[in-house]
């Protein structure tokens, strides 16, 4: 209670000086389509009924950039907000964009998001009558709705037995199947030989999955695809599981064949009526965690959809659900499908569903928990266009498809004057990406008529989005859209490390690309070369002289090196390498993170991160940021001559791949360790990160103890 | 292969002065040998073959040599320090004038020192650079007058001097002669001082007495691993004192950056060292009679910088990295740090406003905790009076809790050490503008460019709080012994833990957003570009060194 009183504290004083600056005013009125159009600016299909009641003031429960959505619908229908924040957010989007703001605690969502009694006080406080949970934190949590109940506010959201329902695994399985939907078919019990097994699998259809029942780590799991597969296949599966495990039992399961992850979006009110909103696809995962997803599916056929929405909505009859939630299917190559679980809540992803079927699914989840009833029929909800959401992380790629990464955002800018472009996030510029919460900085979702149009504009969307102070995932997310296997829509939930066997490796470039980059880079330090000779209040005889118009170059990209000669003509950097001349239009701005020009007419845009006195400059070409060193011609012949920098042995000391908190340490000075073994834990954004020795040797010292914070490659351990 | 190199790289500085005329020189003599024209053709030909021999320094083996060990030859620094074809060479054919233990027969044209003056970035600078390839650049008495020539030089058109410094020592063969030749390029750069920039680049050896002259230039840099500093070698340590102990620990470039803050930066060689020191230049001005240089700016002046907005913690005990802050300020986040690893607690160092070069003081909350001690107080006097002598503007990042306590700091003088940033600040008359981020606690609140040491604009940001003293600290001494002092506390907090009681007495001129920083300092830093102020007429003051 003392933390709410003290942040609140600091908050006020903020307040009394910038009151302007801090709130916005809040809307009176209920918006006209055309304001809403503005957010979801293809087309709108969003029936309401104009003098229907509803809430006057309603509280968020939740931050970042789905606080911030769940405002905006909300101010559009002319209700008013509170925003709760945890000390660290105090000065976050979501909370100037609310009409109050109510400080919940400490840093630590336990102290604060999760935190039901501080949650309940501000609800109270404030006299909010409904809440919206947004994603996470308490969107799922029972007991919180059935104090929200009792205290006589709105839940905006299913009802306490849906949540409880589809929360538990067994059960939610149970009431699926009662239902009528699929789910994964197998045999509960233990498979007695080869001929029950081959009869088993008939019944289940094969392919089937023969795996040891105690079996894990890919041992003794056999796929069988036909009668004698599956006799050989348990002769296998139930030797190796006796001699790995000591247990030849053996179970038999629907093997899914390159799972699609298809997850359809459903509606329901308080009336007993419910919809379909289509299909989302999400099969591009990392770690379970989606990376991109695109509605419709390029997969599904008609029936199939219809199939799977019908299942879906028959769930939500039998469950009596109300509000917006999710019916995931994993989905085969032969497009059969089956259940996975029921999200009782808004996802991440469902922007792209408000792209192609016009509906704002915030505003709809508003009024169903009013009472109101849904004015959608099936009938009503068409696919239009494409839409494809990529997930923008304050995360290291190049790392296991991605380690957080944290810092403060010193530029950012997002890619909104490309039409068709929709970018949910809570961040502005200065922001701060900690270590307590979710490291997503933006949900770019782009819009198009046809796949390859959405595909299109995310690309010159990803482009030309500006994120500088943390390290980022665009480098990833704009090789994906130009993958083949992507363009042509064959992606299963192995995608990422079927694509990129090896973890991804930055964009490869041809060598068009390549001598493009090298001409910017070129430009770029005759730029600089240029500017450093332009004083505006030098002596007379100083300020005669002449700028350099002319200079031979050095460049080097990875271990390549390049000579280069420039030459400044008109509005124009001649540009000459090997054998070409390039022309490029000297529309380069040396303080401007984004370089838009021409080369030979033809249009790039390339982002400047960094440049230097050295002679290194970082340039962001379609995602991937490359550093290159540009020496005139003579300070790179004597560069050759400067001895090598010998460089940290990296296998002596552990240092920490990413900054976080440590979780423990699991070695003490003068252990012995053995190369690969664990040596401490480090906790990020809710990831658990196990490190190992890189060697063999003694431990020399320890730098860090469990709880210490820690930063990217601070030492931790070192060895003798 | 190399010396061809070395003599391609000044050939067109050579052209300048050679004379062009070409009496068709080939070997036959076909005049009479004693005829006037033939005189001046054979002139001619030894002039051509001084030149050449002047060029190769001490040959072609020891040329070798001193790129094996990861250095450029004298010739070739210039070369890369310079505009192309800009350097201008004096004094190319001196030798050197001792005639004991053999000496005459060993001479080279311009000796162990090359001399001159060169254009940098269009601009011009007087520089010399030490060959070490010649007597191991040690300092002959014609050396230290090659040397003497340009620094009076550079001090009557008002240019920067630049020294690259290689040389082993005294030429112990000449005695006192070359002590002599010390002392006179120490006057030099007594009187040079504050006139004209001088900065100094270690690029090999400099040990004994010649390790004045750079500690009296302005700046002094060196290079990661071929440098050194010292004033007697790790032998003459061992002699005197039995400590074991190497070149590099004694005086290289990690030493003297982070120990002892005789170096202000060092680079990683020769090349970067070079490249970074023409874009230092492009901070300075080329003397004391010169503006602080205005250089063309794409960064807009006038924009928001939401960014400050939320650098500064919400926990008051919580540390922040000034450097986000001065970086954020200043053009395009270039920022030129001077001693970026001693006495961290302070920051200095030169950035752009609007293109016109401004120096910044800064403490660092991350080391600390931004207190003032003896380094970190020295490290900014100096600093202080270099930007005030030349004309630089001063802006202050305040964020202060006050001076270090303890026996090591009382008893090492914090108070004649703390004087002196206290001294400089006072003393300066160039445009001062102060923002308060948060702490101005104590006598380092006055200290840090107050309002009341002539600050022309003094910010406070809405996290300053400006007090004699911390919360705790107050109400221990206001309410010792009484029972409920943690209530006290919370009253002070309440009292002064923000802008207000320096805002009510216009100790700053306004409470500010952090966002607005930028833009206020370039519009003001416009205004008090006609500023003129001057102090009492005196000989000098009289500064508590």
């Amino acid at each position: 209670m003392a933390n709410i009183a003290a942040g609140k504290g600091a908050f006020r004083a903020l307040e009394t000086i910038f009151k302007d600056q801090v709130y916005n005013v809040s809307y009176g009125i209920y918006r006209s389509i055309s304001v809403s159009s503005l957010y979801l600016s293809s087309f709108r299909n969003d029936p309401f009924n104009p003098n229907e009641s509803r809430f006057d003031k309603i509280l968020v429960a939740n931050r970042g950039e789905i606080a911030c959505r769940v405002i905006r619908t909300a101010k559009e229908m002319g209700i008013k907000t509170v925003a709760v924040y945890s000390i660290a957010d105090n000065n976050a989007r979501h909370v100037r964009m609310a009409d109050e703001a109510v400080c919940i605690g400490p840093a630590a969502t336990k102290d604060s998001y999760l935190n039901i009694d501080h949650i309940m006080l501000a609800v109270t406080k404030t006299g909010s009558q409904a809440v919206h949970p947004g994603y996470g934190f308490l969107s799922e949590n029972a007991v919180f709705v059935e104090k929200l109940e009792a205290a006589g506010i709105s839940f905006i959201g299913p009802s306490v037995e849906a949540i409880n329902g589809m929360g538990d695994k067994l059960e939610s399985k149970r009431l699926a199947q009662a239902a009528g939907v699929n789910t994964i078919p197998g045999f509960d019990g233990i498979v007695n030989d080869a001929d029950h097994c081959v009869q088993i699998a008939r019944e289940i259809s094969y392919p089937v999955m023969i795996k040891a029942s105690a079996g894990g780590g890919g041992k003794g799991m056999r796929i069988a695809r036909n009668d004698d597969d599956a006799r050989d296949g348990f002769r296998l599966a139930s030797q190796e599981a006796a001699s790995s495990f000591g247990d030849d039992r053996i179970l038999v399961e629907k093997f899914i064949d390159k799972p699609r992850h298809i997850e359809i979006q459903v509606l329901g009110d308080k009336h007993g009526n419910a919809v379909y909103l289509n299909e989302r696809e999400c099969s591009i995962q990392r770690r379970n965690q989606k990376v991109i997803e695109e509605a419709p599916s390029v997969f599904l056929n008609e029936g199939t959809r219809k199939a799977m929405g019908e299942q879906a909505v028959s769930l939500c009859k039998r469950l009596g659900y109300y509000s917006a939630g999710t019916v995931e299917f994993l989905v085969d190559s032969e497009q059969k499908f089956y259940f996975l679980e029921m999200n009782t809540r808004l996802q991440v992803e469902h922007p792209v569903t408000e792209y192609i079927t016009g509906v704002d699914l915030v505003h709809q989840m508003i009024r169903i928990a009013k009472g109101h009833p849904l004015l959608l029929t099936q009938k009503d909800i068409p696919i239009k266009g494409w839409a494809i959401e990529s997930r923008v992380y304050s995360e290291d790629p190049y790392k296991n498809f991605g380690l957080p990464s944290i810092g403060r955002l010193y530029k950012y800018i997002e890619p909104l004057h490309v039409p068709n472009v929709r970018c949910d996030s809570g961040i502005d510029e200065g922001s701060e990406i900690s270590i307590y919460y979710d490291p997503m900085i933006c949900k770019l979702v782009c819009y198009g008529n046809t796949r390859n149009d959405a595909i299109n504009t995310s690309l010159e969307a990803l482009d030309s989005y500006v994120i500088r102070g943390v390290t980022h995932n665009i480098p990833l997310l704009r090789d994906i859209l130009t993958e083949t296997n992507f363009i042509e829509g064959n992606i299963s939930t192995n995608y990422l490390s079927e694509v990129y066997p090896d973890g991804f490796k930055g964009r490869q470039l041809n060598s068009t690309d390549k001598q493009h980059i090298l001409a910017i880079a070129a430009c770029v330090f005759s730029k600089m070369d240029m500017r450093s000779y332009t004083f505006l209040n030098e002596r007379p005889s100083t300020a005669k002289r002449k700028e350099p118009a002319e200079w031979t170059l050095v460049i080097s990209l990875f271990d390549e090196e390049l000579q280069c000669d420039v030459k400044k003509v008109g509005n124009k950097f001649h540009v000459h390498m090997k054998t070409d001349t390039l022309s490029v239009e000297d529309h380069i701005n040396l303080s401007s993170p984004l370089i838009q020009t021409n080369i030979n007419g033809k249009p790039i845009v390339m982002q400047l991160v960094s440049k230097d006195a050295s002679g290194k400059l970082q340039i962001v070409y379609q995602g991937t940021t490359f550093t290159i060193f540009v020496l005139s011609d003579k300070a790179s012949k004597f560069l050759k001559m400067m001895p090598e920098k010998p460089t940290v042995d990296v296998s002596k000391v552990v240092l920490s791949p990413m900054p976080g908190m440590v979780k423990s340490v699991s070695c003490e000075v003068g252990d012995t360790m053995a190369e690969g073994q664990e040596v401490c834990i480090i906790e990020a954004m809710k990831m658990q990160n196990s490190l190992v020795a890189g060697a063999s040797g003694k431990v020399k010292a320890v730098h860090v103890k469990a709880g210490d914070t820690v930063g990217e490659d601070d030492v931790l351990i070192e060895f003798e | 292969m190399r010396s061809k190199m070395a003599l391609y790289c000044l050939r067109g500085a050579v052209r300048s002065n050679y004379i062009r005329r070409n009496y068709g020189v080939c070997g036959v003599q076909l005049f009479n040998l004693y005829s006037t024209a033939a005189h001046t053709l054979r002139v001619n030909q030894q002039i051509k073959e001084k030149r050449k021999r002047a060029l190769l320094g001490g040959g072609e083996s020891r040329i070798d040599a001193q790129h094996k060990k990861g250095k450029l030859t004298a010739r070739e620094r210039i070369h890369l320090l310079c505009d192309p074809g800009s350097f201008v060479e004096y004094d190319m054919l001196v030798e050197h004038t001792c005639s004991d233990f053999g000496m005459e027969k060993q001479k080279y044209p311009g000796d162990s020192v090359i001399t001159g003056h060169g254009l940098i970035n269009g601009r011009i600078a007087y520089m010399f650079s030490q060959d070490f390839t010649v007597f191991g650049g040690s300092l002959s008495s014609i050396h230290a007058k090659k040397i003497c020539k340009v620094m009076d030089q550079a001090m009557l058109v008002g240019a920067p001097v630049i020294g690259l410094n290689d040389s082993g020592g005294a030429r112990i063969q000449e005695g006192v002669e070359s002590l002599a030749g010390y002392a006179d390029i120490f006057l030099r750069n007594v009187l040079s001082s504050g006139v004209i920039p001088q900065i100094s680049l270690i690029m090999g050896p400099c040990a004994g007495g010649a390790v004045y002259s750079p500690a009296m230039t302005d700046f002094t840099f060196m290079v990661e691993d071929t440098s050194y500093l010292f004033i007697t070698g790790p032998d003459v340590v061992k002699s005197v004192t039995n400590e074991n102990v190497t070149q590099e620990e004694l005086g290289g470039a990690k030493t003297h950056t982070t120990t002892s803050g005789v170096a202000h930066k060092a680079f990683h060689n020769d090349v970067d060292a070079l490249l970074q020191l023409r874009n230092f230049l492009g901070f300075l001005p080329l003397s004391n009679k010169d503006p602080a240089p205005i250089r063309i700016c794409d960064d807009p002046w006038d924009r928001d910088v939401p960014t400050l907005d939320t650098i500064i913690p919400q926990e008051t005990t919580e540390a922040y990295d000034m450097l986000e802050v001065v970086v954020n300020v200043v053009d395009e986040r270039d920022f030129f740090e001077i001693m970026p690893n001693y006495a961290k607690n302070i920051i200095i160092g030169f950035g752009r406003m609007n293109g016109r070069t401004v120096g910044i003081v800064g403490n660092q909350p991350k080391c600390a905790a931004g207190c003032l001690d003896i380094n970190s107080s020295v490290k900014g006097a100096r600093f202080v009076r270099f930007c005030d002598a030349f004309n630089i503007p001063i802006i202050t990042f305040v964020d202060v809790p006050g001076f270090l306590p303890g026996t090591g700091q009382e008893h090492n003088g914090i108070i004649r050490h703390g004087a002196k940033l206290l001294y400089a600040f006072a003393e300066a008359t160039v445009p001062k503008i102060t923002v308060i981020t948060r702490k101005g606690y104590g006598g380092a609140y006055d200290v840090m460019s107050s309002k009341h040491l002539r600050g022309d604009v003094n910010y406070a940001w809405p996290t300053a709080e400006v007090a004699v003293m911390g919360a705790k600290g107050a109400t221990s001494i206001l309410f010792k012994g009484k029972p409920d002092v943690s209530k006290y506390e919370a009253e002070y907090v309440e009292k002064f833990g923000n802008p207000f009681p320096a805002a009510v007495r216009g100790f700053v001129d306004d409470i500010i957003e952090p966002r607005t920083t930028r833009w206020r300092i370039c519009q003001d830093l416009d205004l008090l570009s006609t500023k003129n102020l001057t102090n009492p007429r005196k000989k000098h003051g009289n500064i508590p060194l």
